[in-house]
């Protein structure tokens, strides 16, 4: 990769890892006596591993000019491969603390190892390793090919998707030793947080500045989503982690807001971190891979328009339904309950648009197993906001939550919207991308298929019991008035369901790792072929004739 | 209105301009009220700032993640007020930077559990539940007791809580790592500074059973004991009614 960049990238590229150095080794000098001392070497082993890597081929010769003729795809290949990675890795761990609510004494006696450690790192590893590196690799194509446009240069994407991966890096890690800020979904600390702020401005400024040279006069629904999904996210994780560290030598610090203010803070942040993470960045994949799998336009136009303002207006709105019955003041927790119920519109109109897409294409579902993910995904995306909305309503809400109904509820989202979308898009992109006639094994991927399907319908099944039960049981009177069960009598009433749902989990993990064995064998067969790849330019060197979109 | 967008998804700055202001509308609306209205948070004249031993001990909470299982909220439901006690002001965690609500209940409520427990019951059972607790799930913390806590820092902890808005002292700040040994070692000389300076109900125990040494395990009891106590603001004031 190294010799794809100019000379001038080469040096900045250089610099780079200079400034990355004199940080990492600044860092492991003033926190010497703190945990921010190890990351400090982290990061400064990094910018070494990466410096020496530049240096053995920084005098090969400069890359062609021919270059500029075709897309630049290679960060969005490796993007693939660390999606993959972060998902076993990511699900493995789940499938792990799933075990261990289960039976806890499964662990050894180590503080890294323990549940509360290593949930996060679950969290973190399928929301930012996979989901994250899944947006990276899929938005720099999606957004070459419906621009017609070549990424502005060859450091900047590479910047992004190392530098992002360095960050779940830290994160993890940081978690195992016990650096976190408790802010669900926003656990990683200062240091950590503002790398992320550096990566994603340098991640705005690819997406700005190829849409500013797009050859196609329109801007393509996906990048709507993909934008909305970097801005926003970019606004939630700057306000929601303003905290005053220690010192530059301390990992810990405080955050700015406190009590009701942050709790508000933190769920319109984690509210909002599905929504525009884990739901505009994959509706973006699914605008995108979706039509181009099944042959078929975009079913209308029109209500990708409508569904995206409401998603965009209506989800900032709704963060405050986290919040139901507690000390937040009332009309705060009524605005929330409103608009999340008026979300299912939109949200509805997204899915609804996407199985639409489908007519004419159905004989495809039936055959083709990487189709059938998309369709998959829609429908479920449909039942997680319906069910969704429904939970935000007030009554419904103070039975829900704080139960495992709430976790079931997640992922029907994750599993069933953001893995089945991801795994379809990838299953589609990779021969595309590597220039193959096909998939590895399609048998692999009905296989993955089955166990994804089967594995996310345990697993909510599993949870929706156990939530409904535990709330049940939390809020049963006996006869003479007083509270008929222990919160240990519901705790054991979960057993069952705990194991039920680390099945669930296996079942699903299980499938990752075909995926991930089905796109490393795909990438390793020699076939190649040229079908595709001739049309497959940006426009700019032939006479422009105007070529249809997707979804036009 | 579509002729209108079809204009403005021609026009990349337009359409990043139009996605910053559209989403920025909703948290601004519900968030920025909640600084200015008087009511939101309710007046406490009794209330008081976490102890140095405390805060060291919210940390090592915040470190184990106990917050991913145990949340510190308890709401306006019959069921839960009776369960775990008055429901929850937004008072009393006007000083918990960052607030640790929760959001699930694998293990029940701690908004009101100091008091609830004495300290050699909750040593047992932080160092493994379920020799007091037999079907319990929560994992064993075994080396809170072999962990010596780190309280040569303590007074930049309160320092930076300080630059957040919690009302610590210069003499608080200055005796920090002093009052987290003393209030873990009642019979010291050390001791008599925390009640000084934190008010006479201020629990000075040792916490893990052990005199001299603190431990981390000192640390997180002296926290969990002073859930619900910082301020009687729940107790005093009528509750409305709950559903």
């Amino acid at each position: 990769m190294i010799s794809q960049l100019t000379g001038n990238e080469r040096v900045l590229a250089a610099f780079t890892f200079l400034i990355l150095l004199c940080v990492g080794v600044a860092m492991a000098a003033a926190g010497r006596d703190d945990l921010i001392g190890t990351h400090g070497w982290i990061i400064a082993v990094s910018a070494i591993a990466g410096a020496v890597a530049l240096l053995r081929a920084y005098d090969a010769p400069a890359p062609s000019a021919t270059r500029l003729s075709e897309y630049y795809d290679d960060p969005s290949k490796v993007g693939i491969i660390l999606t993959l990675i972060w998902g076993v890795i990511g699900m493995l761990v789940g499938v792990w603390v799933a075990a261990l609510l289960a039976w806890p004494e499964l662990t050894i006696d180590a503080a890294w190892a323990s549940f509360g450690r290593l949930r996060p790192v679950h969290t973190s590893g399928v929301i930012f390793g996979f989901g994250g590196n899944a947006l990276i690799a899929t938005s720099f194509h999606v957004l070459q090919r419906t621009t017609r446009a070549r990424l502005p240069d060859q450091f900047s994407p590479w910047f992004v998707l190392f530098g992002y991966n360095l960050f779940c890096v830290l994160a993890a890690s940081g978690y195992l030793m016990g650096i976190t800020q408790s802010k669900e979904y926003a656990e990683p600390e200062w240091y950590a947080d503002i790398w992320l702020v550096v990566v994603w401005v340098v991640y705005f400024s690819i997406y700005i500045r190829t849409l500013l040279r797009r050859k196609e006069p329109h801007i393509y629904v996906a990048n709507w989503y993909y934008m909305a999904f970097i801005l926003v996210v970019a606004l939630l994780h700057i306000i929601n982690n303003l905290a005053v560290p220690l010192s530059f030598g301390h990992a810990k610090s405080y955050s700015l807001f406190s009590g009701v203010q942050d709790a508000m803070t933190q769920w319109w942040y984690g509210h909002n971190a599905v929504a525009f993470f884990l739901t505009a960045g994959f509706l973006g994949m699914m605008y995108y891979y979706l039509p181009k799998r099944a042959g078929r336009p975009i079913y209308s136009y029109r209500t990708s328009i409508i569904s995206f303002w409401g998603i965009t207006f209506m989800y900032m709105w709704a963060g405050s339904h986290h919040l139901h019955y507690t000390a937040l003041p009332h009309w705060v927790q009524s605005l929330g309950m409103a608009f999340s119920v008026v979300l299912l519109v939109p949200s509805w109109a997204s899915a609804g648009n996407a199985l639409l897409t489908l007519n004419g294409a159905w004989h495809k579902v039936r055959d083709d197993a990487v189709l059938r993910f998309m369709m998959l995904a829609a429908i479920f995306y449909g039942l997680a906001t319906f069910e969704g909305s429904f939970m935000a309503i007030r009554a419904v809400n103070s039975l829900s939550h704080y139960t495992d109904w709430t976790i079931g509820h997640v992922h029907a989202g994750a599993l069933g919207w953001v893995a089945m979308i991801t795994y379809g898009s990838l299953y589609a992109l990779t021969p595309w991308l590597w220039k193959r006639p096909a998939l590895y094994s399609a048998k692999l991927v009905e296989w993955h298929f089955w166990l994804a399907l089967s594995g996310t319908v345990v697993y909510v099944f599993a949870m929706w019991n156990s939530g409904v039960i535990q709330g049940l049981m939390w809020r049963t009177y006996n006869d003479s008035g007083t509270l008929s069960y222990s919160f240990v009598d519901s705790l054991v009433a979960m057993h069952p369901y705990y194991i039920a749902r680390a099945l669930g989990g296996l079942l699903f993990l299980a499938g990752a790792v075909i995926a991930l064995y089905n796109i490393v064998m795909t990438i390793r067969s020699p076939v190649a072929v040229a079908s595709e790849s001739a049309s497959d330019i940006p426009l700019g060197l032939e006479p422009s004739a105007p070529i249809a979109q997707a979804g036009e | 209105m579509f002729n209108f967008h079809y204009r403005l998804e021609r026009n990349a700055i337009g359409f990043v301009l139009a996605i910053i202001v559209v989403a920025s509308i909703g948290g601004f609306i519900e968030i920025a009220p909640l600084f200015t209205i008087d009511e939101t948070v309710e007046k406490a004249p009794d209330m008081r700032v976490y102890t140095p031993l405390e805060v060291a001990g919210r940390n090592i909470y915040i470190r184990e993640g106990c917050y991913a299982c145990h949340s510190q909220m308890i709401r306006t439901l019959r069921d839960e007020v009776e369960r775990y006690g008055p429901y929850s002001l937004a008072v009393e965690s006007k000083y918990d930077h960052p607030m640790l609500w929760g959001s699930k209940r694998t293990g029940p409520d701690l908004a009101r559990v100091g008091g609830k427990y004495s300290n050699d019951w909750m040593t047992a059972h932080l160092n493994n539940p379920r020799d007091v607790v037999p079907e319990s799930n929560m994992p064993a913390y075994r080396w809170l007791l072999r962990n010596q806590l780190e309280t040569g820092d303590l007074g930049e902890h309160l320092a930076a809580l300080r630059a957040v808005g919690v009302p610590y002292s210069d003499e608080m700040i200055a005796n920090a790592p002093n009052d987290a040994i003393g209030q873990a070692n009642p019979d010291t000389d050390l001791a008599a500074g925390v009640t000084e300076r934190y008010g006479d109900k201020t629990d000075v125990s040792l916490f893990d059973g052990n005199q001299g040494s603190v431990t981390e395990m000192d640390a997180l009891v002296a926290y969990l004991q002073v859930l619900g106590h910082l301020t009687d603001a729940a107790h005093t004031t009528p509750q409305n009614e709950v559903e």
